[in-house]
């Protein structure tokens, strides 16, 4: 008996994804292409946030550049001061003081705490959403990082945008019995962490979710120029603070956390296991503390005090989403004459449509939120 | 005179429904806050907000109403009345107390259970008429968990009848004189368990509020409903929540049967303790995949509720 075989064939639908859309982590728009719930494809769309900070900087002396920056990557603006900071420096050949490399190490460090945080918070956001279980533990961490923020406040006056970083140091010394402070704020991030942990791992919902889904694999990662923990959750050990090391950093003793799944469970791994290593790198960077002035001397007053010479240069930091990189041209004057970011989120982002295909449309939310793209970052 | 008597006490429980729907809110936003470390609504009305929901109503019932321009108008305006009326069906044979029911049907638990899938028409139109393909992808999503939940649903709500031999509720309540069907030993825990399980899905709350998905479909099937109609879908699915609530105190924790306090009071600590527990998993978990949630109802609980029912007729029958 002859068998027949039954072919189907399903129209595809087209679904707009954003930049409206409560869980696209900004203003991410997205075509899906569906075949009933499954993804086919994905296509990107960017650059509702463009603000052109890059040209801005032109148009603004090196001063003026360094708390502009920190408006691109909202969730760490210390690291963004920081590139463009060093970027000068290195251009200029300013020596930076010692207390304030430590300095920086420990606000930068804080900051990744704080990012990673809002991080594990929206992520579970988007898988309970706001009206689930997600909402209750993105409040408990956002009530952590907001010991973070509090020690920001009494360290520079400023909660979210700390304009630490200074051109030769940074512009504030710590105020009187701040270790103590530093500690406990720590305790409280440690012990929320584990009490999400708790709550979350092992539980099989959360389990399903995350396990196997969006595969990363290293090549793919390293390919389209990951970074950050999107890459070290595929298994590639590669940390600027370790690779290309600035600031106190050669003077911290730290591991670079990886996993080797690939996959949206390893990324939460990673940021989780990163925010006890930030932890870990304070606490030393309190202890080691030396004493002596904060910013190079003469200290820098006015915007247009700081001139670099001819050239160019590129300089990178690790940001809570990875290699963070300032490319920068300078003709002589007291402006840059050309800027250039490497934002990791943007390269981050580039996964997504790798990483989608197969997927449901519930996974999208989930493989989005896990490249932890900030769309100030990836838009600039 | 008898249908006056009827009709006048459907309108008082209606009524009584509606408000205590309105208060549901109120206590699931009072018990969120909680749970996440703050207040909850606190300044309209003193003491801590009780009036927020009274507050919330009015303003719902003045915005404007939109249909949007694809929309098939007569599916869209209809679907808001066929998601909310159904749930309110329910309360018609649920036994309040030992004589106060309004229909006191012999095939009561039959009624709830066909009455209350009926709300999937109302889901089914509203995710077609609103021409919106969120909306759309929702419908689906919660047609074929209406479906498949109903199973283990109907599954897990036999147990107790085949415990009575009877389908109606009031009798059904009688039985648990001794020990609540909900403290039966195996039986009656599994079934209780399934139940609640297929509760959440059929109530449409997280984990299993995969056709609301706000963080993917932005609220599913409502997504283009506004003003009052959207209220109904509000007020539709509370009015929904508190009839299971309802409905599973009277089959598993004994309904108004209680020392002491008379039996109106009884059924309400009973039914506030059941709304509070599927409160207590909504805030607490994260949310399934679609395709989970199909693994995890025809992998799990039907052939659980399935043994669990056969266990129980053995009982019944080797008694």
């Amino acid at each position: 008996m002859a068998t027949r075989t039954l072919e189907f064939t399903f129209d595809e639908m087209r679904v707009n994804m954003g930049p409206q859309h409560p869980s696209t982590h900004g203003v991410f728009r997205g075509v899906l292409v569906l075949e009933g719930e499954e993804i086919k494809d994905l296509i990107p769309h960017i650059g509702y946030l463009h603000r052109g900070v890059e040209k801005l900087a032109e148009h603004l002396s090196y001063v003026q550049d360094v708390p502009i920056m920190a408006r691109n990557d909202y969730l760490g603006p210390v690291h963004n001061e920081l590139v463009m900071a060093h970027a000068v420096e290195k251009l200029a050949n300013i020596q930076v003081p010692e207390r304030a490399q430590y300095l920086r190490v420990m606000a930068s460090e804080l900051h990744r705490i704080a990012s990673h945080l809002v991080w594990t918070g929206t992520f579970l956001l988007d898988m309970g959403g706001a009206l689930g279980g997600g909402s209750t533990m993105f409040l408990y961490l956002f009530q952590a990082r907001e010991s973070i923020m509090d020690l920001y406040e009494e360290w520079t006056g400023a909660r979210f945008h700390p304009n630490l970083v200074q051109i030769g140091g940074v512009r504030f010394d710590l105020p009187a019995g701040f270790d103590r402070k530093v500690k406990e704020a720590l305790q409280t991030v440690r012990n929320t962490v584990n009490e999400v942990r708790e709550m979350v791992e092992g539980n099989p919902v959360f389990e399903q979710r995350t396990r196997g889904v969006g595969v990363l694999s290293p090549e793919l990662a390293q390919s389209i120029g990951c970074s950050g923990p999107v890459l070290r959750a595929s298994g590639v050990a590669y940390d600027v603070r370790k690779a290309f090391p600035y600031d106190a950093y050669d003077k911290m003793d730290f591991e670079i956390v990886t996993a080797t799944a690939g996959d949206v469970r390893a990324r939460y791994e990673v940021r989780i296991n990163e925010i006890f290593q930030a932890a870990h790198i304070v606490e030393q960077a309190l202890e080691g503390l030396p004493e002596g002035p904060i910013g190079a001397k003469p200290p820098v007053k006015a915007p247009v005090a700081v001139k670099a010479p001819k050239g160019e240069v590129y300089f990178r930091v690790e940001s809570a989403r990875g290699e963070l990189g300032a490319y920068l041209v300078s003709d002589g004057s007291h402006k840059p004459y050309r800027l250039k970011l490497r934002s990791p989120s943007f390269s981050n982002l580039q996964a997504i449509q790798h990483l989608v295909r197969g997927h449901k449309v519930a996974d999208v939310v989930v493989i989005l939120g896990s490249l932890d793209p900030v769309f100030g970052d990836v838009d600039r | 005179m008898k249908w006056l008597l009827v009709a006048f006490w459907s309108v008082v429980i209606l009524s009584v429904a509606l408000l205590i729907a309105a208060y549901m809110i109120w206590w699931e936003r009072k018990f969120a806050g909680r749970m996440q470390r703050r207040i909850g609504p606190y300044w309209v009305g003193y003491p801590h907000g009780w009036l927020q929901s009274i507050a919330d109503a009015i303003k719902i019932l003045r915005k404007e109403d939109i249909i949007p321009k694809n929309a098939d108008k007569w599916v869209y305006n209809i679907a808001p009345f066929l998601f909310m009326v159904p749930p309110m069906f329910l309360f018609a044979v649920f036994p309040f107390s030992k004589t106060w029911v309004v229909a006191d049907l012999n095939v009561g638990l039959l009624y709830v259970l066909a009455v209350s899938s009926l709300g999937v028409f109302g889901v089914m139109m509203a995710g077609w008429g609103s021409h919106n393909k969120y909306a759309l992808l929702s419908a689906m999503r919660y047609v074929s968990q209406m479906i498949s939940y109903e199973v283990p649903l109907v599954l897990s709500a036999l147990v107790p009848v085949v415990l009575t031999g009877s389908m109606n509720l009031g009798a059904i309540t009688n039985a648990q004189k001794g020990l609540w069907f909900a403290l039966w030993p195996v039986v009656g825990w599994v079934a209780f368990v399934v139940f609640l399980l297929a509760t959440l899905a059929e109530g449409n709350r997280a984990p299993f509020d995969i056709p609301e998905a706000e963080s993917e479909l932005i609220g599913g099937f409502a997504v283009e409903y506004s003003g009052w109609k959207f209220a109904m879908f509000y007020v539709g699915e509370y009015v929904h929540l508190l009839a299971v609530s309802i409905l599973a105190s009277v089959l598993f924790l004994g309904g108004w049967r209680g020392p002491l306090l008379p039996p109106l009071l009884w059924l309400f600590i009973k039914t506030v303790f059941m709304y509070s527990v599927l409160l207590w998993i909504r805030w607490s978990f994260v949310r399934l995949r679609v395709d989970q949630l199909m693994v995890f109802n025809w992998k799990v609980l039907v052939p659980v509720s399935v043994v669990n029912l056969l266990l129980a007729a053995l009982w019944v029958v080797l008694r």
